[in-house]
């Protein structure tokens, strides 16, 4: 077997040293009832690159490749360009195959790259510090909302009804073990959200409230308003972002009074994948937060040589640690997609991303007013980044999604699938843009879309 | 024994008092492939892009509410020969498992076959969005299917929950469904026990799921304390949490015990499957009466470790626990067709205690893992929880007569070898042995855990080593074991070699310094 290095005369040997005189010897410790004989039934006989390779490759090819058609998907995951470099970075066996960097000695690339990229992540987002990653956005949500209520030592979280409703479903499921009390809501179909009714949601037992911004809808608005009315009832701010290219074109979050800023990081050098593994950003406004902050972090020190140096630090927030009482249970977190992330902000730089920004912004636009055009159906949004949500005249936007894929064009995420069974929102279809859609596709979406709303009844 | 390496050669150099090489120094505080390398933000620019972008157009209409940015990010950027050149520079200062053996005990390093990244990288799989229409792909959702259900054949259990995104979301993920199971009945227990090697994220879990934590004290031979937990037991214990292999590096022979003392009084049993690769293909958890166990795909199933992540953390689930599987997932209908349950199906979805994930799970990690899967085979997996097994105790083997080895009476270890630091000299310690691998050319062992040894040493060697490499190691653990004995004064100040010397821990952790300034 070609990843087994031991021959059998090894073995031997081996076993000879051990005073075993077979490899079923080590195993005595397990009971007999338990002990398999042969291979397990079940599963096939080893197999050659060759065909392992076939194998995967017919399973891929039952796939339809987004960037093959026209492809509008977005709602929490984002198809961006990915610079070649980045994939030659992270495919380097000294990133690929370290592990979590507990020997800083030998560890440096890996801790030097985390310190980029909390620098990276925390300037982008407005915010003093962020940690070294978590899973994604969604798990990320969930840790800002625990920080917070033990930052406040309140237990009620207010989200947004314009928070993706996947993240809210993480939300409302761990805070139903944890004891903690989750006012959330239907997103309104309105051309802004309402930020005021938000706002009386926050009470005196408020421990955050939650914002995602642009919001699941794709609106963006000054949330300033609901930094200064959380903070007057002692609640703290949290702010999710899903896009985080849209930050290179509007106003951080830190700067609008956000106290927790998390989000999703997979649009920069990770890619679709099917959902994962993505990339869970978190950063916190305030340097005095940085204790309660769950997950790894990298700080600056020296080497007894006076060299400087990073280090995993306040460990004593850790799970290896303290234990029960860690601030969150998390241990490997997405290393490698945090190096792709700033490998690819690295390449972007300050003007490659307000660029890139400015282009997606420029295409979404284009995009709207052409879907515009379309007998039926309306831009619902007054403003938005790089994805907006269209009214489709009152047909059913799941349908018409997959009407589209028939027609080899992905043209979107339904809010019917993400809310199933809301009749207000089935017939809302969200449309996202990036600087990989071409005017071409755009016009193609747009007649194949006239051609499927005739059709649908 | 081998010769130190493979030619015999030994640098000539010697230390001068002040640990340095005797040679002149540079200018640029380089040693030839020793490179330094500054910080992004002192060396890129605000004004520099690797990426050709189309310029912007400032008379170019928005529409983003009044909220353009006004400030800047503070953001630098490199072009693509300075970025290549300052991350592979950086990743030199990294050790891996393709530069050299790697005996994280409990982590499982082993090697990271390359066909796996070449496949997760197909378009098909890397190019698809979660929220596609179904019907667009079904390859992946075939893939999610057949992976999980070759995870309920090596594991003996009925059902499989896929989204978990590493061991320890896995382990929250069986903690919730065994909540969620005892809520179902009206049961309110509050109590779950974890044995006290357990890995730290065990209590951490419990205590996320508002359980109280009970440690389970260990024997002497290194295993659970049975006749201590039984006596615990009752009507208040949820559940109880046990590795196994156990992170002493034993097979908890009385496991099945357990579980039945634990079924009798109503709990469930977790087994964290972090040690899975030992027993893969040998021992089906679920002939040992397991509930729930997480199965780490970075682990035993070989897709990369990336630096700290990205890991997988699938969870097998017992006939008693399956109906309350988070959302979402696959199934396969009568027709053949794959299909994912989600919220609205109603019907379906069961008693689910809900979602822990925005999407699916760690795709790019399925098909790694898949992938790994196919190579081996049952015949090959079996092969290497042998493997594994075997080269562990040759190393426990070779090393207790000069190293205590606290469980080695008790019998054959499984896939990792555990040592502790009594008998060091001059005030020496396990630190000072792993400082002094470093220069040796290895990656240390774990150190100090599992916490019911003094200064534990966790040496896991994987199958993927070959006993060239292994017998390698051996003659450099025992030279720097024999000179911690001995007390050597100059293994304090180890590491010499490496891109840094011992780093300011404390100092780091009391002012600390997390981003860049400037």
């Amino acid at each position: 077997m070609r990843y087994l290095p031991l021959t059998d005369t090894d073995r031997q040997a081996m076993l000879a040293t051990i005073g075993a005189a077979t490899v079923d010897d080590l195993f005595v410790d397990v009971p007999e009832v338990a002990r398999l004989d042969g291979p397990i039934h079940g599963l096939p006989m080893h197999a050659s690159e060759m065909a392992v390779e076939r194998h995967m490759k017919a399973l891929a090819a039952k796939n339809l490749v987004a960037g093959e058609v026209p492809f509008f998907l977005g709602a929490g995951a984002y198809r961006h360009h990915v610079p070649a470099s980045v994939d030659t970075i992270i495919q380097r066996g000294e990133f690929l195959t370290a592990y979590t960097p507990y020997q800083p000695e030998i560890a440096q690339g890996t801790l030097q790259v985390l310190f980029e990229f909390q620098t990276q992540v925390a300037r982008l987002y407005g915010c003093a510090v962020a940690n070294a990653s978590l899973y994604d956005g969604s798990t990320a949500c969930w840790e800002a909302v625990a920080m917070a209520t033990r930052v406040t030592k309140r237990k009620r979280a207010v989200l947004s009804g314009a928070l993706h409703p996947h993240y809210a479903q993480v939300v409302k499921t761990m805070a139903h073990f944890t004891g903690d009390t989750i006012a959330d809501a239907m997103p309104a179909i309105t051309a802004e959200p309402d930020l005021d009714g938000l706002i009386a949601r926050i009470d005196e037992d408020t421990a955050c409230v939650v914002v995602q911004y642009p919001d699941i809808l794709g609106r963006i608005s000054d949330l300033t308003p609901v930094a200064e009315a959380a903070h007057a009832k002692g609640a703290l701010l949290v702010v999710v972002n899903t896009e985080p290219v849209a930050l290179g074109a509007i106003t951080s979050p830190g700067e609008m009074g956000a106290d927790i800023v998390v989000g999703e990081g997979q649009s920069l050098g990770v890619g679709l994948q099917f959902g994962g593994p993505y990339l869970g950003l978190f950063a916190v406004r305030d340097p005095k937060h940085v204790r309660q902050m769950p997950g790894r972090l990298c700080g600056e020190t020296t080497d007894a040589e006076g060299k400087r140096a990073f280090v995993l630090t306040l460990s004593t927030r850790e799970q290896h640690i303290r234990r029960e009482k860690a601030t969150s249970n998390i241990c490997t977190n997405s290393g490698l997609c945090a190096l792709a992330f700033t490998v690819h902000m690295t390449l972007l730089g300050e003007k490659g991303l307000r660029e890139l920004a400015a282009e997606n912004h420029r295409l979404a636009c284009l995009a709207a007013d052409r879907l515009a055009k379309v007998p039926g159906v309306e831009v619902l949004n007054t403003a938005f980044f790089n994805e907006f949500t269209l009214m489709l005249g009152g047909k059913p936007a799941r349908e018409i999604v997959r009407d589209l894929a028939d027609r080899g064009v992905l043209g979107g995420v339904s809010l019917g699938r993400l809310y199933p069974g809301v009749a207000a929102l089935e017939h809302a279809l969200l449309v996202a843009v990036t600087e990989t859609t071409t005017e071409e596709d755009i016009e193609r979406l747009a007649q194949e879309l006239e051609a499927s709303i005739k059709e649908t009844v | 024994m081998n010769a130190p390496n493979q030619s015999g050669w030994k640098p000539a150099m010697e230390l001068s008092e002040d640990g340095m090489h005797n040679g002149p120094a540079t200018t640029t505080g380089n040693r030839a492939l020793m490179l330094e390398e500054p910080l992004l933000f002192e060396i890129g620019r605000v004004d520099v892009t690797g990426v050709d972008l189309p310029a912007i157009d400032p008379a170019a209409p928005t529409r983003l509410g009044g909220l353009a940015r006004s400030e800047p990010i503070g953001l630098v950027g490199l072009t693509e020969p300075e970025t290549v050149r300052h991350y592979t520079r950086l990743s030199r200062q990294n050790y891996g498992i393709d530069l050299g053996f790697f005996p994280l005990g409990s982590c499982t390093m082993k090697h990271n076959p390359r066909l796996n990244e070449k496949m997760a990288r197909l378009p098909g799989f890397a190019d698809i969005h979660p929220l596609a229409p179904q019907s667009t792909v079904q390859g992946a959702l075939e893939v999610i299917h057949q992976l999980g259900g070759w995870l309920c054949t090596l594991t003996g259990m009925p059902a499989v929950a896929m989204s978990p995104k590493a061991g320890a979301h896995g382990e929250l993920c069986g903690i919730l469904a065994i909540r969620a199971a005892h809520e179902a009945r009206g049961d309110a227990r509050e109590v779950v026990l974890v044995p006290e090697s357990a890995h730290g994220t065990n209590p951490a879990t419990a205590a996320f799921a508002n359980y109280r934590v009970e440690d389970i004290p260990a024997t002497p031979e290194g295993r659970v304390d049975v006749a201590a937990l039984k006596a615990r037991l009752g009507p208040d214990v949820a559940a109880v949490m046990i590795t196994n292999p156990n992170t002493c590096g034993l097979f908890e022979k009385d496991f099945r015990e357990i579980a039945d003392a634990v079924h009798a009084v109503g709990g469930y049993v977790y087994c964290d499957g972090a040690n899975f690769n030992a027993i893969v293909g040998k021992v089906r958890p679920g002939d040992l009466g397991v509930d729930a166990m997480h199965i780490n795909l970075h682990k035993t199933f070989s897709t990369p470790h990336g630096g700290g992540g990205p890991g997988s953390g699938p969870v097998v689930l017992s006939e008693a626990l399956a109906p309350y599987a988070p959302l979402p997932f696959v199934r396969k209908d009568d027709a053949g067709t794959f299909y994912l349950v989600e919220e609205e199906d109603r019907e379906e979805r069961g008693p689910t205690f809900g979602r822990m994930t925005a999407f699916h799970g760690q795709m790019g990690m399925f098909t790694r893992a898949l992938t790994y899967m196919l190579s081996h085979g049952a015949d090959g997996l079996k092969q290497v929880a042998e493997d594994a097994v075997l080269n562990a105790n040759y190393i426990l083997r070779s090393m207790e007569d000069i190293l205590h080895a606290p469980f080695a009476a008790s019998g054959p270890c499984m896939h990792e070898a555990l040592f502790g630091d009594k008998d060091f000299g001059g005030g020496l310690s396990t630190l000072d042995v792993a400082k002094g691998l470093i220069d040796e050319g290895y990656h240390p062992m774990t150190v100090y855990f599992p916490l019911v040894v003094h200064g534990a040493m966790l040496v896991e060697p994987t199958e993927t080593e070959s006993k060239a490499a292994i017998d390698q190691f051996i003659t450099a653990f025992r030279a720097v074991v024999e000179r911690a004995l001995a007390g050597d004064e100059a293994l304090k100040q180890a590491p010499y070699y490496a891109p840094r010397r011992r780093l300011d821990e404390t100092g780091a952790a009391r002012k600390p310094k997390l981003a860049y300034e400037g």
